[in-house]
């Protein structure tokens, strides 16, 4: 395997008593793109910060291209870091953001005109030198934000929640433009957000995490098909998630018997029902709910089933199909919709 | 293997904290030096002047002193006088916080800018208008044959007139920048409108009222040239005590006695001032300034709007409209052209070279002010500011309460041997003006460094910026404007500053408000007149220098 641009061993960062990262381990390679994703407080930020040398840990260590950045200050480590809410230089204008950092790298002036000319052009504004950063959208903001951090060409670019301000129809085309840039530039991006979808659509590799840990890592593929435990499940939005005795092909939960895929593994354990595994059928059939409500989704309507005795069931049914609130339908699972939790 | 890296670890965040408290002291040793060679030292050795007999310290004169009768009258008076001045004085400029912060009306501006200018003119200057208004010969004798000077009333609405700024700008800054809709939120939960007022409004208030009250409070404690010029042999204040004893019947012990007396009380006044700051800094909703205020609708509106307009025309304006008009009362400009002559008996030189020296010493005090209060505020805005950085800020607001007087004859008695003898030199009275003029730097430009984001200050240092390069790139430029203004106070302070000014500066070398006091010392009209033509003119300096930084102020900017 070949060396990591940057590695963090056993990082730990404690405020007071709390660990807000605990021991952390990750490892990024180069021209990879790595998303962090988690619920605000579980130590996203701080990870960045802790790498960018903002956040000094109190134990374990920070490698850049294996080497050890204990006592190197901020300015010194070559990293970029886009701040969550950009942190614009308000006195200076557009170009002066975007000069900022080969200003302090000694770059001489023409090459500094020459390149923010390029970075504006390159995130879509061009032109824009002489604007004011107050009288920019938010949007633009972001585009800036992402020319200043990328122009002293950092070996590693670090995002803080890149598109957590903006409205969703331009978070969603800005993903695609950053996903389309970094596989161009092919710079080493690590990112951080609270938005699955971001996440997914940005990065090659997931790292989900938990109160300062690494609950899992993987493509955001597999962590999407195989969320690692209850918590991750629960985090990408998932509801039908119980406890269950599996023996065998079937497993025993508080919906009744379920049926689970040929390999999965023994015992007492988590159990994900994905909503496309939950079929309704006509009451006397399967498992009796009254359905509770239905929220409309776009591509299918999301029907909130009530059991008698278990927990809310979650189905995803196409529009026509939908019961009423009020009716009485019969659920039956689909094995290759459902997943054994770690 | 891992403990080992650990501890690398621990050793460098170690590191990095002590080197975060190195720059500190760093920072913040100019500032301490300045303090304890021109502030501690003159001070501790008037004191031990006073208070050592043959090497002995005699502590027994504190009691001795206190319990005099004439001492304790003193006491009582310096203590009365400044509560009664604090209460007129809220009951007064609370009403005119509320106006100027949430009305808007033409000509608003101005006359926010027009009520501040009591606050940075010479106490000599208020004294002097005071005197043009209600005393012998005043405007109110001739109307009326009222005669004010006699009375305490004198004293306590000049205390008025000079300290209705600090209540307008403390309380209505921060009124002014309350959100209205916290007050809706109570209102649509079915309280009145009085009720949403005293519930909401008036809590968040009261921290900015307890703080402009102690500030008031700490002004009148120890005033000096309005009492020296008003109070006549009647009433004295502390501090007027110790000029008279130190510079009149020179009982240093007595006087060293008052210090302590003075000192103490001002220490405590402090604490309780640090405290309510502390409380102050307390999270407020709060929003632009500029989108709270709306027209007076209603009688009763209105009616307060007028109020308020004729209390500042006839308490703030009127008294320096009075100068004005005195110091023309002679024909073809007397007072004024007479000013440049060779004066016989009461000065060395003509009294214009004032308007010079003056000028020159407050420009020296106002580099030395602004150097050392940018010094510890930069020190004091660093996040990780211990509780010995922050007992330091409050320490720096000491020379604001502690004899002037004190420590211009302290100036005299302890720089006056190598390696520190000042005695002869100019820099004597600049550095004692500058003691003054650096609690306001401070309190200035404090909260616009605190305001400063430390993101900003990190994302620069992500981008390759060095701790200086941060402060000179992102730092300088935000504060630039309210160093400006900090600048623009200090020059006002210094301009004015007499209480030490009258023991350090050369019977050749007078400055304005030294040279005023020593006129109206003078029998005759010349002199009286003299008085007030460079009163005024002290005043349009200090006028003019604060409605240049009215321009440049912003809604952070500083306390005062």
């Amino acid at each position: 395997m070949p060396q990591s641009l940057l590695s963090l061993e056993g990082a730990t960062v404690r405020f007071g008593a709390r660990a807000v990262l605990d021991a952390v381990g990750l490892e990024v390679a180069e021209h990879e793109v790595v998303c962090v994703l988690g619920p605000s407080g579980s130590g996203k930020s701080t990870l960045l910060r802790a790498v960018a040398g903002l956040q000094p840990l109190d134990a374990g260590r920070v490698l850049l291209d294996g080497r050890d950045q204990a006592g190197v200050p901020a300015h010194k480590r070559g990293v970029g870091l886009m701040f969550q809410d950009h942190q614009l230089f308000p006195q200076r204008d557009v170009g002066g953001n975007v000069a900022f950092g080969l200003r302090m790298h000694g770059a001489p002036r023409n090459e500094q005109q020459e390149r923010v000319r390029e970075l504006l052009e390159l995130v879509g504004l061009p032109g824009a030198e002489r604007r004011a950063v107050g009288a920019l959208s938010g949007g633009e903001q972001q585009r800036v934000a992402l020319a200043r951090a990328l122009a002293p060409r950092p070996r590693l670019l670090m995002l803080d929640e890149p598109l957590g301000q903006l409205d969703r129809s331009l978070r969603e085309r800005l993903v695609v433009e950053l996903r389309e840039l970094f596989g161009r530039l092919g710079t080493t991006v690590l990112a951080v957000t609270h938005d699955q979808g971001e996440a997914f659509a940005l990065a090659d590799r997931v790292v989900v995490m938990r109160d300062g840990r690494i609950a899992q890592s993987g493509t955001p593929l597999e962590v999407w098909q195989r969320p690692a435990d209850e918590f991750v499940a629960r985090f990408l939005g998932f509801e039908n998630v119980v406890e269950g005795t599996v023996a065998g092909e079937a497993a025993d939960t508080p919906w009744g018997k379920v049926p689970v895929p040929e390999d999965a593994p023994q015992g007492t354990r988590g159990l994900l029902v994905r909503p496309a595994g939950v079929r309704l059928v006509p009451a006397d059939e399967g498992l009796p709910c009254t359905v509770a409500a239905r929220t409309f989704k776009g591509t299918h309507v999301a029907v909130h089933l009530q059991p008698e005795d278990a927990p809310r069931l979650e189905a995803a049914c196409a529009l026509r199909e939908a019961p009423e609130v009020g009716d009485v339908v019969g659920v039956e699972f689909d094995a290759a919709e459902i997943v054994v939790l770690g | 293997m891992d403990v080992t890296r650990t501890e690398v670890a621990n050793r460098s965040s170690r590191a990095r904290t002590r080197r975060g408290s190195a720059a500190r002291l760093g920072l913040l040793a100019g500032p301490v030096a300045f303090f304890a060679l021109f502030f501690a030292w003159p001070v501790a050795a008037i004191v031990a002047r006073g208070l050592k007999v043959d090497g002995v310290w005699r502590l027994g004169r504190i009691a001795d002193v206190v319990t005099q009768s004439d001492i304790r009258h003193v006491l009582w008076f310096t203590t009365w006088q400044a509560l009664a001045s604090t209460a007129l004085t809220l009951l007064v400029a609370l009403p005119g916080a509320y106006v100027f912060a949430r009305f808007d009306f033409p000509g608003r501006q101005v006359l926010r800018a027009v009520v501040t200018v009591p606050f940075v003119l010479p106490t000599v200057v208020v004294g002097t208008a005071f005197l043009a208004l209600v005393g012998r010969g005043g405007l109110l004798d001739e109307l009326w044959g009222v005669r004010l000077d006699t009375t305490v009333w004198a004293i306590l609405l000049a205390h008025v007139f000079f300290n209705y700024a600090v209540v307008v700008r403390t309380v209505g800054g921060l009124w002014a920048q309350l959100d209205p809709r916290q007050e809706e939120a109570a209102r649509m939960l079915g309280a009145s409108p009085l009720r949403a007022w005293r519930r909401v409004t008036l809590p968040a208030l009261a921290p900015a009222v307890a703080a402009a009250a102690l500030m008031v409070f700490l002004f009148t404690f120890t005033s000096f040239g309005v009492v020296q010029i008003l109070g006549g042999p009647t009433f004295s204040t502390l501090e007027v005590e110790i000029y008279r004893q130190t510079s009149e019947i020179f009982d240093l012990s007595t006087a060293a006695v008052l210090t302590i007396v003075q000192f103490v009380a001002v220490g405590a006044i402090l604490a309780v001032h640090a405290w309510t700051v502390r409380r102050r800094e307390s999270a407020l909703r709060l929003v632009d300034a500029s989108v709270t205020a709306r027209r007076p609708r209603g009688a009763g509106q209105w009616a307060l709007l007028a109020g308020v307009l004729v209390t500042v025309v006839v308490l703030l304006l009127l008294p320096l409209a009075v100068l004005v008009q005195r110091s023309l009362d002679a024909p073809d400009f007397r007072y004024y052209r007479t000013l440049t002559s060779e004066a016989g008996d009461t000065f060395l030189v003509p009294p214009i070279d004032a308007i010079g020296n003056s000028l020159e010493y407050a420009l020296a005090a106002t580099a030395i002010a602004v150097v050392i209060g940018a010094l510890a505020a930069a020190a004091l805005a660093r996040r990780d500011a211990g509780r010995l950085v922050r007992g330091f800020d409050a320490l720096l607001m000491l020379p604001l309460g502690v004899s002037a007087v004190t420590v211009g004859f302290g100036f005299l008695i302890a720089l006056d041997k190598p390696p520190l003898d000042l005695r002869q030199s100019w820099i004597l009275v600049p550095l004692a003006q500058a003691l003054v003029g650096v609690p306001f730097v401070v309190r200035t430009m404090l909260p616009v460094l605190r305001a400063v984001d430390a993101r900003l200050r990190e994302a620069a240092a992500v981008l390759g910026a060095s701790p200086w390069r941060v402060w000179r790139e992102v730092d300088l430029p935000l504060v630039r404007r309210a160093l400006l203004v900090a600048a623009g106070f200090a020059f006002a302070v210094s301009l004015g500053e007499f209480g030490a000014t009258v023991f350090i500066a050369r019977p050749d070398n007078p400055t304005l408000p030294v040279a005023v006091a020593r006129l109206l010392g003078r029998p005759g009209d010349l002199n009286y007149g003299q008085a007030m033509a460079l009163s005024t003119i002290l005043m349009v300096v200090c006028a003019v220098a604060l409605l240049v930084l009215e321009r440049l102020r912003t809604d952070r900017t500083g306390e005062f």
